[in-house]
């Protein structure tokens, strides 16, 4: 049975297909101005990738914050929820799930069935998401792919008080012109997030196991920060961005079996 | 949508080589006509350094003689200097005839020449007391990096006050970022909010960076620049009236800082509060070192046994 | 005089707010802190006081949410230990 799960994000579109448990095929693509639009040609994509039409496809359960665009789901299911089942599959002894994406972060507590048991949500300030390490790596003229080695260079901290995305541009403007080296101030930059994410995440309680999931889960940098502030081993897996999409696959596997 | 689909590279003011910054407010100075400094027994000076701008005061007698407001530079030293220079530009007034200077602002403890630092919230309160006269109570204040509200009795004393330096929404440079994306020269913000047929509603995000977003997708949909000034500073004034309500908002009411210039904030705050803020009679941005120029006046008074 | 430590950003407001006409500078909330927020000072919003008075420390005010959330569970809450240990009632929060 084939499945599709489309994960309708800030930044980028994801979509997975699903047949029986395993992943067959995946798409990012853009979100842009048109979520729609994107939604459809990740759905496309994903689809020629696993060689299927779209008839073959029994459900697709839409999540995100543009899960209301995608008018071609049958059903959508919470971000929450999603990350929950993903999870929970990929490693049944999860206890805490941390999702960093472009625009929100999200702390989320589970029991031994899966079940979301407590959550945080952080959506309204830029500061705790993906978009500040983005503003940052524009500041410093960086790639974004490259911030976290290069953070892991750094030998020494250098303190960053700002808290908000906007200040801590200017911050950083003036930490160049004070000659700290690039690494150090990416290294601060990644310590700033870590430490937002981290006390979020304090808020329902840290327990293991702890998975880390989202976009920024690829940016080794804040992985270290994240793991040295939570003094805590991070589990990630394979394509940590696509966490949400495979359980909205989930999701619609369950509600195509009659669940 | 995400905001990273702004394009627009970010004008940072020392590489910027545009032909017209949008971001730049006019810098100015000013000496009294009526007043000799030579005739005066105690001649104080306030130094205000904050993040965005920069700002002296010297008063004679406790008397306004001269201010000066400038971009802070990339350090409080220096700025402190130039803003205190320009102020004496032209008077033949030096820095060693000054009887007491204070130091205020983001930078206080940098300045050189200071001899006592001061918060910017006990110096805007004096100042703001000077400014509007003995009736004000309640001070909102909107700077470059920060917004305070500030309660305060008739003689320009704290009594209740909150601070947010944390968050750009609500402070000038969160209104720098739209002046920026729209192409609106800082000068014409106020007025060109107000060229629209209908109130439209406010930008739904209080965090800068979602609000731009949110605008990036309005320009999209056709909304004119008017209209998305217009949900912006609505935003604005609803979130910075939301922090007074915090203190409580006692007649009379006076706004300070940079913000004040801007009609299409100060409006809708006021109708917001349902209250009228006071009519100023000098640059608002200049409270801070005012305040800190008096208290520089009382420190020195109190040195000579006058108090 | 009521001063607020603390901000609004997008996600709400966060405020410790100290009655400096209460506080007798006694430190018991500094002592009580588990994680060094609050510190005991000279007032630096009234020039001419000269008792100390407690205050959040410079380093904590622009991450206050943060800073707390740990005596914040979003369930299971017990009373706030710097609340407990002020006497006179000077020491309160916005949320």
């Amino acid at each position: 049975m084939n499945v599709v799960g489309i994960d309708c994000g800030a930044k980028y579109v994801k979509a997975l297909v699903l047949e029986d448990d395993k992943i067959k095929a995946k798409s990012s693509v853009l979100s842009g101005f048109d979520q729609k639009a994107a939604a459809q040609e990740a759905l496309d994509k994903a689809l020629n990738e696993a060689g299927l039409k779209k008839e073959e496809v029994v459900h697709i359960t839409a999540t995100g914050t543009g899960k209301e665009e995608v008018t071609f789901a049958k059903s959508t299911i919470t971000e929450v929820g999603a990350d929950a089942k993903a999870v929970n599959f990929l490693y049944p002894s999860v206890r805490t799930v941390i999702d960093v994406g472009a625009e929100e972060g999200r702390a989320i507590k589970v029991n031994k069935a899966g079940k979301v048991i407590d959550f945080a949500i952080n959506d309204k300030c830029a500061a705790g998401a993906g978009t500040f390490t983005e503003t940052m790596a524009r500041a410093l003229e960086v790639k974004l792919e490259e911030m976290g080695a290069l953070s892991l260079k750094s030998q020494k901290s250098v303190p960053m008080n700002a808290q908000c995305v906007v200040f801590a541009e200017s911050e950083v403007v003036s930490l160049i012109h004070a000659k700290h080296a690039k690494e150090d101030i990416v290294r601060a930059v990644h310590d700033a997030i870590a430490d937002r994410i981290a006390s979020m995440a304090r808020t329902i309680g840290i327990e293991k196991d702890v998975v880390l999931v989202g976009g920024l889960a690829r940016n080794i940098g804040f992985v270290d920060s994240l793991k040295r502030d939570l003094k805590q081993e991070l589990l990630i897996p394979e394509d940590p961005e696509y966490s949400c999409a495979l359980g909205a696959a989930f999701a619609a596997a369950e509600k195509a079996k009659g669940g | 949508m995400h905001w990273e689909l702004l394009l627009q590279p970010r004008k940072r003011p020392k590489e910027a080589k545009v032909e017209k910054e949008y971001w730049r407010w006019p810098e100015s100075r000013w000496t009294s006509p009526d007043i000799d400094w030579k005739d005066g027994d105690i001649i104080s000076a306030g130094v205000d350094v904050g993040s965005v701008s920069s700002q002296a005061v010297v008063l004679v007698d406790g008397n306004l003689y001269a201010y000066s407001n400038f971009r802070t530079g990339s350090g409080s030293p220096e700025s402190a200097q130039k803003v205190m220079d320009k102020a004496l530009e032209e008077t033949g007034l030096t820095l060693d005839k000054i009887h007491c200077i204070v130091g205020t602002g983001y930078g206080r403890v940098n300045v050189p020449f200071a001899q006592r630092a001061i918060t910017e919230i006990a110096c805007h309160a004096r100042g703001a007391n000077f400014m509007y006269g003995p009736t004000v109570r309640t001070i909102l204040d909107m700077g470059g990096q920060d917004c305070k509200a500030i309660r305060c009795d008739g003689e320009g004393k704290v009594t209740n006050f909150l601070m947010n330096d944390k968050c750009a929404a609500g402070t000038g440079r969160g209104m720098e970022v739209f002046a920026d994306l729209l192409s609106v020269p800082i000068e014409d913000l106020g007025r060109l909010s107000f060229e629209v047929d209908k109130e439209p509603e406010p930008v739904s995000s209080t965090c800068v960076i979602f609000a731009k977003s949110e605008a990036v997708g309005l320009l999209r949909k056709g909304w004119p620049k008017e209209k998305i000034l217009a949900a912006y500073s609505s935003a604005m004034a609803y979130r910075v009236a939301k922090l007074l309500e915090r203190i409580k908002i006692e007649k009379d009411f006076a706004i300070t800082g940079g913000i004040a210039k801007n009609e299409g904030v100060v409006k809708r705050i006021e109708a917001e509060l349902n209250i009228k803020a006071l009519e100023p009679k000098h640059d608002t941005q200049i409270a801070g070192a005012l305040g800190g120029a008096l208290f520089a006046k009382a420190l020195a008074e109190k040195e000579r046994g006058l108090r | 005089m009521l001063a607020h430590y603390g901000y609004k950003d997008g996600s709400g407001e966060y405020f410790i707010v100290i009655d400096t006409d209460k506080c007798d500078g006694c430190e018991e909330c500094v002592t009580a802190c588990p994680y060094g927020v609050l510190e005991v000072g000279e007032d630096e919003n009234d020039p001419f006081r000269e008792e100390p008075v407690a205050r959040v420390t410079e380093e904590h005010r622009k991450k206050i949410k943060y800073s707390c959330a740990p005596c914040k569970p979003t369930s299971g809450r017990k009373p706030l230990p710097c609340r407990e240990a002020c006497g006179p009632g000077a020491i309160s929060h916005s949320w």
